[in-house]
């Protein structure tokens, strides 16, 4: 695999092979596989983004705790109607962000791009663009490589860990390869590619992990909404030929070392930020668990770590509350 | 790191680190017990503590003690199906001191008198490191078929599984001996670039100076 976005380019530069190539004839030396099982398996993945998004669009089901449920199909409705100034592409992205996000927080199945908590960005931007270009399957599964290639960068240079990185580390991370994917399904060039990371990621720095109690949904879900839109506009940024004057290597450096120095409570704890606001506190202490399902097989310990205030209380309550 | 690691896994939410990472610390863990634990105790250390119940943690870790994948329908139930089987888990908050990773899983298992433990972090995106089995210190990610054997030390030991894993045609991607002291005891870690069947396992076994051995399927897809 790769560890810089410099070493992409350069490969690409001296095979002559597009981006996402580059990309699939690493994995293929790397993982001993073929070219065919490796793109079918990219399918089956991007078929199960798309059973994500269409799930979320069309349910109103909440999520584990209550505190998310239907509010994607809501924004898709308003998105149809005549209040929106998004445009089709942007207002997609937005609905479609949720959308996985939704499932995702009702315990449904998503795939993690890079991670379960930044799950919305990418769909969002492929099946969006996919609508608007006319773009084959064949051309989101390149994205999907190119996206993975800039995912394995970060991995090397930074994290996409939200306990090690803060939420830069996961959603800034997620739509720097949405913004690459696009830019290099647009017909962009390997440099503006990289522009696109660049772009996206600048504007993500410093973003705290700070998880409502505890839960992978708020700000998770909007976090998502955010970073996608974000993706969207770096890519077109990159696409109209502006530079960002830091390198994208150096952007993603630098997210790692913010997420190095960053204080334990905005990494993903649950202690700061807007978990630990007046209103955060009082969601985390009405969340309706469901149950005696939630609880440890040995119950009575579970009930003394929720007393201790080591997890949120298992009483049912109402989560406006 | 694969590009399927970025692009994946497909898994059941909340939380890639939380859910699929802490389920496949368990798959890992079951491993090292070789068989359904009856008692497992598990530390949450760093973000787990506050973090375990609303990422669906305590499932996803049940989930994973009774061998089910990241993508398995049954993991929000999960807690219910351990009831069922009899499986006595316990979560509770630990400090594993200021160098380990900020997600990391302490599990202490139990099944027909033996006992296994295992730390490990879940390090993001479902990625997970093994740091520690039965005390010994280890490096492994779960991304390979392991063997863990301990044995006599002696001249021809590590030949002779190497022979048997060749006859296989299973090529080791990365071999690890290392002993307390000569003559003793001696930790074999040996990682596969291909899946390592039971009967290669069983012929290991069948080596009198074998002590232990355990085969841990990798947990990646």
């Amino acid at each position: 695999m790769f560890s810089s976005m410099r070493e992409i380019v350069e490969r690409v530069e001296s095979t002559g092979l597009p981006f996402w190539q580059v990309v699939l004839e690493e994995e293929i030396e790397d993982a001993d596989t073929t070219a065919e099982l490796v793109l079918e398996r990219m399918a089956e993945r991007l078929a199960t983004m798309r059973e994500a998004v269409d799930r979320g669009l069309a349910s109103d089901a909440p999520s584990i705790s209550g505190l998310l449920g239907g509010g994607a199909r809501r924004f898709e409705e308003w998105r149809r109607g005549e209040g929106s100034m998004l445009g089709p592409f942007v207002g997609k992205v937005v609905a479609r962000a949720q959308a996985t996000m939704e499932v995702n927080a009702r315990m449904g199945t998503i795939v993690a791009t890079p991670t379960a908590g930044s799950s919305g960005i990418l769909p969002a931007i492929l099946f969006s663009a996919q609508d608007e270009l006319g773009l084959s399957e064949e051309d989101l599964v390149r994205g999907l490589l190119v996206a993975a290639g800039v995912g394995q960068v970060i991995v090397a240079r930074a994290s996409v860990s939200g306990a090690a990185g803060g939420c830069q580390a996961e959603t800034g991370s997620a739509a720097a390869m949405a913004a690459a994917a696009l830019t290099a399904m647009r017909g962009g060039t390997p440099e503006q590619v990289c522009e696109s990371v660049a772009f996206t990621l600048q504007g993500m720095l410093g973003l705290i992990c700070d998880p409502v109690a505890g839960l992978v949904e708020v700000p998770c879900l909007t976090r998502n909404v955010s970073a996608a839109v974000q993706a969207a506009a770096a890519s077109e940024l990159a696409l109209a030929g502006l530079r960002f004057p830091i390198p994208a290597d150096e952007v993603i450096d630098v997210m790692g070392q913010i997420g190095a120095e960053m204080d334990e409570k905005y990494r993903e704890t649950a202690k700061g930020g807007l978990a630990a606001t007046a209103a955060g506190r009082r969601l985390a202490a009405s969340v309706r668990w469901e149950g005696p399902e939630f609880e440890n097989t040995n119950a009575a310990r579970a009930r003394d770590l929720a007393d201790a205030g080591q997890a949120p209380a298992p009483e049912r309550g109402d989560p406006d509350g | 790191m694969s590009v399927f690691d970025i692009i994946g896994p497909r898994m059941i939410g909340p939380s890639s680190s939380h859910t699929a990472g802490a389920l496949r610390l368990g798959l890992l863990a079951r491993g090292i017990l070789g068989r359904t634990p009856e008692r497992a105790r598990v530390g949450l250390h760093g973000s787990f503590a506050t973090t375990y119940r609303g990422h669906g943690t305590d499932r996803a870790v049940a989930a994973g003690l009774l061998g089910m994948a990241p993508d398995d329908p049954r993991i929000p139930g999960s807690l219910s199906v351990a009831r069922e089987q009899g499986l006595d888990l316990a979560f509770e908050p630990t400090d594993l001191g200021p160098d380990a990773h900020p997600a990391s899983l302490a599990f202490d298992l139990e099944a027909s008198g033996e006992r296994a433990t295992m730390v490990g972090a879940s390090v993001g995106g479902g990625s997970v490191e093994v740091t520690e089995v039965n005390g010994r210190q280890v490096e492994l990610t779960g991304k390979y078929d392991t063997l863990i054997i301990l044995a006599r030390d002696m001249p021809g030991t590590t030949a002779a599984v190497a022979h048997l894993l060749a006859a296989e045609g299973v090529n080791i991607a990365f071999l690890e001996v290392s002993r307390e002291k000569r003559g003793r005891e001696a930790t074999m870690m040996i990682e596969a670039d291909h899946a390592i069947p039971d009967r290669v396992v069983d012929a290991i076994r069948a080596f009198e100076w074998v002590r232990y051995v355990r085969r841990l399927r990798k947990v990646t897809d």
